[in-house]
């Protein structure tokens, strides 16, 4: 079981404070964020891609590339990268450089997006969505398993003899997530491929997720990469501490109430109550995540919500203490005893060079001499087979 | 055989108390009542007074959250055989809760179901209000408006013609329930209209696995039939 934080990158005037950071300020805060993360013990440390303000994240792999740099063990991922409006030839390229730069440190997580003039801005059509979201990852899963790809589709331009460089550190592709609160579609490729699905869990009541959850593992199941218990589950959360629960109340009411998205709407208490929310003691917190595992059974992933709405980041680093100390220990402990033998292991790239070779040596591809003409030919790698034909 | 029974569910708009849109879509479901007593079938009546869910309204619309109220709204509105909606009139339109409380039901929820429009305003030159501005809100929710609209000015209320339109708009109302159109729309048509995924209420979860996007999911061609 991995937990971890998941940041939407939104700049925010502190209610409380009056005062908006600048970009520059915030994206420094996010790196020292991401390492008190990866300090405190936490396994997973996620970014969102946005392309309009007030959002600093519209690069997440140069930003996670730097994070990598700087810390030692927590695995850097996506909340989320936009399958649709980024070419996933970029992404495929994109992600393989930084699954290097990070020695296997990530996996990323894909979502469709919502900014609807983001679609336009990026030559897309929102009105297909959904199978572009589709295809394209249809066509990023060959290009990390494939050399060499012939592809032609309908929101692309055709692909003949492209390679994808470089290829997955140890020719193995990171691991992929789906992330989606209610489109089926979403969950069965995420279940055909026996990727991972992750459900946001923050603005609906959690039996909302429970049934594509439940609609992914049956697919999981029916696709023979496992048994439904084998499937690969993430979910999101969002989480205030304190040491004394009503001092989280008092604290996080201002930010509560003005916070983008579900501010100036239902009252703190309301939320609670009726969200996976909880602001409180770092005993409520566990008690409220505990009933996830009630809700799903065992699953791989738990991300939090911690630096948005304007919090500064004083009040997010001692709230990643709290987490990191008083919270996730417990939490570890008490789902490791719970955990059935069977279900799955949380993904890691280590788990996945295994899975692949087994105790052997894994593939490092090594391209073959430059021959002139600015392209690899049909057997770019040195230990890639010569078609018989030719 | 026993006799049948039908579920009633009065939504309006109305925000003092007594309110006139209130008093007007009791009436309504009264005489429902009343006409299926004499035809040996029962009415069960429900009300949901927006003024109440009020706040729970804005929070939907500012948030997606469905606060207590409105998910038992939700409930009675998805079981129920016939609505009555009733609004008052501000500014030529339907009272802006009224309009809101309907955006913000998912939009599978009142497939088929028999629907009288009211409304109740100060003056006689919002009549039109019902026919021009509900009647289309309506259709977009593939409700079956019955013919007769049921508008009452406070000049109306002295005159015998109201009580002949909520006659007429009742039996209407009952026959269309009779009919059990919207059940049967239900089992034998449902999938021919479009639906969002956990709509209706929540009660949409088919999943259709045959369709182009699911075997685009699977790996497979986003092409049309035929051009792979």
């Amino acid at each position: 079981m991995q937990f971890g934080i998941f940041s939407v990158s939104d700049i925010t005037r502190d209610p409380v404070s009056g005062e908006t950071p600048t970009e520059a300020e915030r994206i420094d805060a996010i790196v020292q964020i991401a390492r008190k993360a990866d300090e405190v013990g936490l396994d997973v440390f996620a970014i969102g891609e946005h392309h309009n303000p007030p959002f600093f994240s519209s690069s997440p792999t140069t930003l996670l590339a730097h994070i990598a740099a700087l810390t030692e063990r927590i695995i850097l991922t996506t909340a989320t990268t936009l399958i649709t409006t980024n070419d996933p030839v970029r992404i495929a390229e994109e992600y393989a450089m930084l699954q290097h730069l990070s020695k296997g440190r990530m996996d990323l997580m894909l979502g469709r997006g919502n900014t609807a003039p983001v679609y336009p801005w990026f030559g897309q059509d929102l009105r297909q969505g959904l199978p572009l979201a589709l295809e394209h990852y249809n066509l990023l899963h060959r290009l990390w398993r494939e050399d060499v790809v012939d592809w032609e589709g309908e929101f692309r331009t055709p692909l003949q003899g492209f390679t994808s460089t470089p290829r997955p550190l140890d020719d193995v592709p990171p691991f992929v997530w789906h992330g989606s609160i209610r489109t089926p579609e979403i969950a069965e490729q995420a279940a055909f491929y026996g990727n991972g699905f992750f459900a946001n869990h923050i603005f609906w009541p959690t039996q909302h997720s429970l049934r594509l959850i439940e609609f992914y593992r049956q697919r999981f199941e029916h696709y023979g990469h496992g048994t439904k218990k084998q499937a690969v589950v993430g979910l999101g959360g969002h989480v205030y501490i304190a040491k004394r629960s009503q001092d989280a109340v008092k604290e996080f009411r201002p930010y509560f109430d003005e916070a983008p998205v579900y501010g100036h709407g239902p009252s703190l208490e309301d939320f609670s109550q009726m969200t996976p929310l909880t602001v409180g003691s770092p005993q409520e917190v566990i008690d409220k995540t505990l009933t996830f595992h009630d809700t799903f059974g065992d699953y791989q992933r738990q991300l939090f919500l911690m630096d948005h709405a304007g919090l500064p980041l004083k009040t997010v680093l001692n709230q990643l203490d709290l987490l990191g100390e008083e919270v996730v220990p417990v939490l570890r402990k008490e789902l490791d005893s719970r955990r059935d033998a069977d279900s799955a292991d949380a993904p890691t790239h280590a788990g996945l060079v295994k899975a692949k070779y087994g105790d052997g040596p894994a593939r490092q591809p090594k391209p073959n001499a430059n021959r002139g003409d600015n392209t690899s030919g049909p057997t770019p790698y040195q230990d890639t087979e010569q078609d018989a034909e030719e | 055989m026993s006799e049948r029974e039908f579920r009633l569910v009065v939504v309006s708009g109305g925000t003092s108390d007594p309110s006139s849109t209130r008093m007007l879509a009791d009436r309504i479901a009264g005489r429902v009542a009343e006409l299926a007593r004499g035809r040996d079938e029962r009415v069960s009546v429900d009300v949901i007074d927006l003024r109440e869910l009020a706040t729970e309204i804005t929070t939907a619309i500012v948030s997606q959250l469905m606060g207590p109220k409105l998910t038992r709204a939700v409930e009675l509105l998805g079981g129920a055989d016939g609505v009555v909606a009733s609004a008052p009139v501000y500014k030529a339109a339907p009272s802006g809760l009224f309009s809101s409380f309907f955006h913000v039901l998912d939009n599978d929820l009142l497939i088929a179901k028999p629907v009288v429009l009211a409304a109740t305003a100060g003056t006689a030159r919002h009549a039109l209000v019902v026919d021009e501005q509900m009647r289309s809100l309506f259709a977009y929710l593939r409700t079956m408006t019955v013919p007769t609209s049921v508008f009452a000015s406070s000049e109306d209320w002295r005159d015998k013609d109201l009580g002949r339109r909520v006659d007429r708009a009742a039996i209407e109302l009952l026959l269309l329930m009779e009919s059990g159109f919207a059940d049967q729309i239900r089992t034998e048509s449902w999938k021919s209209y479009q639906h969002e995924y956990g709509s209706a209420g929540g009660t949409e979860l088919d999943i259709d696995l045959s369709t182009d996007l699911m075997r685009l999911a699977a790996g497979g061609s986003a092409a049309p039939p035929g051009e792979e």
